[in-house]
């Protein structure tokens, strides 16, 4: 029985494809047209990327206002991170990928964010979610250490005060874009830093 | 509130009661009564108050420092009462200056007064005498300073424009 | 329990052991565990809930001394988000102190902004017309609602109950909505200003806000049938964290954590604010003091909001939004084309902001919390010389100690979570 070109989805046909397929009875042409459809070529460093881009875990990090915006972003039924990947938010450093940043970073609490952050494991990334983290935001005071990349690598920075729950999945799904596409422009880049990878 | 008479009466309750020196002045402002008091008899006063007043003022609701620089004596401690069943309200109001600043507690009164004690000791600077627990709340352990005083600077970063980005710091170098 | 004396704890069945490890063995002298040493300087075990934890609400570190598991002792350590929010006030004009105080308590912002435009309209001397007062209480009220819903949803998190925060986050949104309506931002609107509202509610929020209204009360009757008579959430809340009324009043303790004791004190009752007076509404009232009753207040509490929120919608005068005294709040802008007067005002009023008359105030609004309240001392120039604001949570951190020493910890975690703390009101 001849197969034409039909819509992939037909149950029936995929069926007897691979029953010919079984017997030895598919063409070479149309194997590999086969093939194609159904396999993706790449290199390994592209497929790590994309599994890590796409299951970036983010640590239940939050200090202050912006960490409303944060649980609205992962709770809410309306802006929704789940289907990002980033659903499992893990609560241990260790078992998280990312750690966003939300709040105002005081100067009692600049250590012990320090420390979190060296106790997750590589690859990990900050996002830094909205002014106060970023910069000083509007507290220019003694009280506030003025931007968090004073003492942390930062990936992505999202302006806001606080931040939209839109903004901040876009500043996600370009961390998402940065790791797929160019994981080497993140800080080791521009701080000069290479080396300094945790080994093993 | 009590009203502006109202005030002198209170003020002349505790005048009767602790001695012609527990009260130093009576302001009424915008319906608000403040009584003023030497910071070494603040706590009688409160304790006067709190219960044995024939008005007693039994909820402490806020308990906080104030800087009047300029104006001499430098420091103060609000104490804000207010009387549940009358719905009054009355701030007692003590000033001394910077080397005098000691005060006695008023934990033992009211243990709510624990905390908000130990912030005005964190960002003015005022010792509370008997206090049990005498030591920075909001700041860190070995922060120097006393930074809600009006002579501490606010701190922070210079805002960096095009005329100065040179003499800016540069700590990422 | 006398039958296992002398054996081996591995020879006693498990049950039998386990049902040793109470308080009373400890009292009476004898090892919590059959056949050991009663070692009480090692029993105590310091364990530190630090900053960063998944219970926690915000950076709060409590320092818990256990014995088994038991709390010995807890402390609170705070200032971990200390942002010096009152130290920058003394730098800003009057209305530019209306976005930082904003973010001290970042649940109930617009309570935040109330007490401070409270403050200052009090040594202001300046009138505040109906419909600014009603928009206000609408405004406040849909913040109550909002933070109770934010708190129920953490806080039975807590408890373990998942769901909630799904439910909790996805009710919220529908008021942030009603907010961003109105001002533009979500969080944070610096909607309430001196005077007045920044602006009047645009066509359609009302009718938006009564779709509210009309969805709410089926939800919180679908929170309260899963957890009212749930088993679990019983035997965990109820009789646990009682502290008694007297105790709870010297500490300083104010808000639903006061109501649920049995003592009835509401600003918005006892002293009306912002024409709270024309409202009809109750004010929920526990018994026991147990967390259940907390629980319990906070919901009718969401109750009451909805039937306030109703009332002020239905009864919502016409007039200004502001107050119309030009030296106080801006002119509108089309004015500024033809009045001469107008556009002197609006270039002093943004430049340098208004003066007050030196003096001070204090000014008290009941938040979701309790008693927020605002000092203010002006010295006659354009900017604030102190703004201190009496944060509800900061103070009833205090009755922490009280509700969880000598409870399990996981009873700890459940006071924690009751006692509703917002770090960036405590540490301001």
């Amino acid at each position: 029985m001849e197969v034409t070109r039909q819509k992939l989805d037909d149950l029936k046909i995929r069926q007897h494809t691979a029953q010919r397929m079984l017997k030895g009875d598919v063409p070479d042409t149309e194997l590999e047209e086969y093939i194609e459809e159904r396999v993706l070529f790449t290199t390994l460093e592209k497929a790590q990327n994309w599994a890590r881009a796409n299951a970036v875990w983010p640590a239940t990090f939050g200090l202050a206002c912006c960490a409303i915006e944060m649980i609205s972003v992962i709770g809410s039924p309306r802006n929704d991170l789940a289907r990002f990947g980033a659903e499992v938010s893990r609560a241990s450093p260790r078992q998280a990928d990312m750690l966003i940043l939300s709040g105002r970073v005081s100067i009692k609490m600049a250590p012990v964010i320090r420390r979190l952050y060296d106790q997750m494991l590589e690859p990990k990334w900050v996002i830094s979610m909205g002014a106060c983290a970023s910069s000083a935001g509007m507290f220019n005071n003694y009280a506030l250490v003025a931007g968090a990349d004073r003492f942390l690598p930062i990936d992505v920075y999202i302006p806001g005060c606080p931040p939209r729950p839109e903004a901040l999945m876009y500043g996600i799904i370009k961390l998402q874009k940065k790791i797929l596409d160019q994981p080497e422009l993140g800080w080791r880049e521009r701080y000069q830093a290479q080396g300094t990878e945790e080994r093993a | 509130m009590p009203d502006a008479t109202g005030l002198e009466l209170i003020a002349q309750r505790v005048r009767d009661e602790l001695g012609e020196d527990a009260v130093t002045g009576t302001i009424y402002y915008r319906d608000q009564a403040t009584l003023e008091v030497p910071p070494a008899r603040v706590r009688d006063v409160l304790a006067y108050l709190k219960t044995a007043d024939q008005e007693p003022f039994e909820f402490l609701s806020s308990l906080h420092g104030c800087d009047y620089l300029p104006e001499e004596p430098r420091l103060a401690v609000h104490y804000e009462l207010l009387s549940m069943q009358r719905v009054e309200r009355l701030r007692v109001r003590t000033r001394m200056g910077v080397d005098e600043a000691l005060v006695p507690s008023v934990t033992d009164l009211w243990p709510g007064a624990n905390f908000q004690e130990r912030e005005v000791w964190d960002m003015f600077g005022i010792e509370f005498g008997d206090h049990p627990d005498h030591r920075r709340i909001l700041m860190p352990e070995d922060y120097e300073g006393h930074p809600q005083r009006r002579d501490f600077p606010i701190g922070g970063e210079p805002v960096i424009f095009t005329f100065n980005e040179d003499e800016g710091p540069r700590w990422y170098e | 329990m006398s039958e296992h004396e002398g054996k081996n704890p591995l020879a006693v069945p498990y049950r039998e052991r386990e049902k040793s490890i109470t308080m009373e063995a400890l009292d009476q002298g004898q090892a919590p565990v059959y056949g050991t040493e009663l070692e009480r300087d090692t029993e105590l075990f310091t364990l530190n809930i630090g900053p960063h934890h998944p219970a926690t609400h915000g950076v709060l570190r409590l320092l818990v001394t256990l014995e088994g598991e038991y709390v010995h002792e807890v402390t609170p350590l705070i200032g971990y988000v200390h942002t010096g929010i009152e130290k920058s006030c003394e730098d800003q004009s009057y209305w530019k102190v209306i976005p930082f105080v904003e973010r001290m308590d970042y649940l109930s912002y617009y309570f935040n902004a109330m007490a401070y435009c409270m403050a200052v309209e009090r040594l202001l001397e300046v009138e505040v017309p109906t419909r600014a007062q009603y928009l206000r209480v609408l405004h406040m009220e849909l913040n109550r609602i909002s933070s109770h819903l934010f708190w129920m949803a953490t806080s039975i998190l807590d408890f373990g109950a998942i769901s909630f925060l799904w439910w909790g986050i996805r009710d919220r949104e529908m008021t942030l909505d009603l907010f961003e309506m109105s001002s533009g931002q979500r969080m944070h609107p610096r909607y309430f200003q001196v005077g007045g509202v920044m602006e009047d509610i645009p066509p359609g929020w009302e009718q938006k806000c009564r779709e509210f209204i009309k969805r709410m009360p089926s939800r919180i009757e679908q929170y309260e049938a899963v957890l009212d008579k749930n088993e679990i959430f019983l035997h965990r809340t109820r009789n646990v964290g009682v502290v008694d009324t007297q105790r709870l009043l010297d500490l300083g303790v104010t808000g639903p954590l006061l109501r649920a004791s049995g003592h009835s004190w509401d600003l918005r009752k006892a002293a009306p604010y912002s024409s709270y007076e024309d409202f009809d509404f109750q004010v929920p009232v526990g018994t026991v003091g147990d967390h259940y009753d907390r629980y319990r207040v906070r919901i009718a509490e969401m109750r009451e909001s909805l039937k306030i929120i109703e009332q002020a919608l239905d009864g919502l005068p016409e007039g200004p939004y502001i107050t119309e005294n030009r030296k106080i709040a801006l002119p509108p802008r089309h004015e500024l084309a033809t009045s001469m007067e107008a556009l002197i005002h609006h270039f002093k009023l943004v430049t340098e902001g208004f003066r007050v008359p030196p003096g001070e105030a204090y000014a008290a609004v009941e938040s979701p919390r309790g008693e927020l309240g605002c000092f203010v001392l002006a010295d006659g120039s354009a900017k604030p010389a102190r703004v201190h604001m009496r944060d509800p949570s900061f103070v009833n951190l205090q009755s922490l100690k009280d509700m969880s020493e000598g409870t399990l910890i996981a009873d700890l975690i459940a006071s924690v979570a009751m006692l509703d703390p917002i770090l960036g009101g405590i540490d301001r």
